[in-house]
């Protein structure tokens, strides 16, 4: 009897596998950021099991910690820096992608894209070599450098991809208008991929506010925030740096809403 | 194009991102060629063109090792995200009826791609650990009734550790290409008698393929060139192809040998971009 619409019943079962997978994997993925948050407010200093107390402290000793407050600096730093140049290099570069037949567009086009999945390492050394073969000093700049390059594939997918879906006729208006090519890009162009720019700059700051392994090669004696985590992880773990992430949780937060807001497509 | 020719707006547009390209891209990649090829004479280095330090990789089993190992690992990584990532997916797109909450769900997969990567790969050290609190979890419900060391400092670790970091990469790909499967197909499948596991296997499957393709491409590549979640939770031999090259750039001092592993590391991230290239043309996807 209970056979009669074995359709429903495996479509049921198939649905609650389905809901129970889908839940346990947002557990995989949030437990450990709430672990995180959770252990920052933890009054003891070892992290185990179970929480013993609430306190500030740790946020509090953020605050004294001079060296934490400068890599913080450094990195708004070095990420603004890296996010404009990637952008002035990387709308360019998506806007030839898209508009002009070169020879060897192939090639540009893989070259471009190749940061993308090329691990960072690669960048960071090759960079160091070429630094140091020409006698650049090592330094935030450099980083910089580093970070735009390793960016670049980010910002030109992401604009290239709104560009492919704007209509040809816009632009062809535009000319025959007697429109410029300067004119209808800032006139015409630029208002309709600006919310992905925002969106491309948007990642591409907050990549390079997190990155290590192209600045572990490329900087000097300055620590981002990342790097002077890094380097805290090797005397061992501690409560201080379970505030320091659950405050960078709550910027990405933060930047995540401002990112959906801004990229939202108002002719939509 | 004329346009090229006749002003300079389409001189700065290509000008611009060749140049940068030139001298950000080429020039270092071509630096790193070349010391590949040069002899190691402790202190320096001495200038040559033999191909003694590609001939070390392979045949000494110290790096034939760690080459194998990362190869490992990180087709470990790809397989298991792949596993986590296509039945979400695939449940976003056919099975969740409610619009918001698959958009819901979707974004709470990509987030943690704006949550510093670091702090994601350490969680899991303050997790895994002797002293950490999944131990101490398992021996206060009474499963332990002493600390194990065996979640941390192994390949597990970095394989749950790197999976967690990476995995958003395999979900984008997966559902943009399941997203794009009529839902016609799949109906018209059934229609002519197929059960849902067949019609899954020969029309879903090959054609998201493509999307499969971009996510172990994506995941592969980056899990291969890890170096800091072996140095986090990996331990005395969890060693990977980043790690060593970092060493002969720092400590051991040997740049020659440390170049030739980048360059190796290069070449095989080309090949399998190259390779999901023609897979993804193949399978007639767009994008960039």
């Amino acid at each position: 009897m209970a056979n009669r619409n074995p359709n429903l019943i495996s479509r049921y079962g198939a649905d609650t596998a389905f809901m129970t997978f889908v839940a346990a994997l947002m557990a995989f993925l949030y437990v450990p950021i709430w672990v995180l948050i959770a252990f920052s407010f933890n009054s003891s200093r070892s992290l185990t099991w179970p929480l013993s107390g609430f306190t500030f402290e740790w946020y509090e000793k953020l605050w004294h910690n001079g060296d934490l407050l400068t890599a913080i600096g450094n990195s708004f730093y070095v990420a603004s820096g890296a996010t404009v140049l990637t952008l002035v290099v990387g709308v360019p570069a998506a806007l030839a992608l898209h508009k002009f037949h070169f020879p060897g567009k192939v090639i540009f086009r893989r070259m471009i894209l190749l940061p993308i999945t090329l691990p960072g390492i690669v960048t960071g050394i090759s960079m160091l070599n070429m630094f140091r073969l020409f006698g650049f000093q090592l330094s935030l700049e450099t980083v910089i450098l580093g970070h735009a390059t390793a960016l670049l594939g980010v910002v030109v997918t992401q604009v290239f991809a709104r560009l492919q879906r704007l209509p040809k006729s816009l632009e062809e208006a535009a000319f025959d208008l007697g429109a410029g090519p300067w004119r209808s890009f800032i006139d015409i162009t630029l208002p309709n991929i600006r919310s992905a720019i925002i969106g491309a700059g948007l990642l591409s700051f907050v990549l390079s506010f997190d990155e290590i392994p192209v600045t572990f090669f490329l900087t000097g004696r300055d620590n981002t925030l990342p790097m002077y985590i890094y380097s805290t992880l090797r005397r061992g773990v501690t409560p201080e740096i379970n505030a320091v992430g659950s405050l960078i949780v709550l910027m990405s937060l933060v930047l995540i809403i401002v990112s959906v807001i801004a990229t939202r497509d108002r002719t939509k | 194009m004329t346009l090229i020719r006749r002003n300079l707006a389409g001189a700065l547009v290509l000008g611009i991102p060749f140049l940068w390209i030139a001298l950000f891209m080429l020039l270092p990649y071509g630096i790193i060629v070349t010391y590949s090829f040069w002899i190691k004479t402790y202190p320096t280095f001495k200038p040559a063109f033999q191909f003694g330090n590609y001939l070390t990789l392979f045949t000494d089993p110290q790096y034939l090792q760690v080459m194998l190992r990362t190869l490992k690992i990180a087709l470990l990584v790809s397989l298991c995200s792949f596993l986590l990532a296509y039945p979400f997916a695939f449940y976003l797109v056919f099975r969740c009826k409610s619009a918001a909450l698959r958009t819901w769900l979707y974004m709470a997969v990509i987030a943690p791609l704006w949550v510093s990567y670091l702090l994601r790969a350490y969680v899991w050290k303050t997790i895994l650990g002797t002293e950490g609190i999944l131990n101490s979890f398992l021996m206060s419900v009474g499963i332990i009734d002493q600390p194990s060391d065996i979640f941390l400092y192994n390949q597990f670790a970095m394989v749950v550790t790197l999976t967690y970091i990476f995995i958003p990469f395999m979900v984008m790909p997966i559902y943009t290409a399941l997203e794009k499967i009529p839902h016609n197909l799949t109906e018209a499948s059934a229609d002519l008698g197929m059960g849902p596991w067949r019609s899954f296997w020969h029309v879903t499957l090959p054609l998201s393929l493509p999307g499969v393709a971009a996510g172990f491409t994506l995941t592969f590549c980056l899990s291969f060139g890890d170096f800091v979640a072996p140095f986090l939770v990996g331990g005395p031999d969890g060693n990977l192809m980043a790690n060593v090259i970092a060493t002969q750039f720092g400590a051991a001092l040997n740049w020659p040998l440390g170049s030739a592993l980048a360059i190796v590391m290069l070449v095989v991230v080309l090949s399998i971009v190259s390779m999901s290239d023609r897979l993804e043309r193949k399978g007639a996807a767009g994008g960039v």
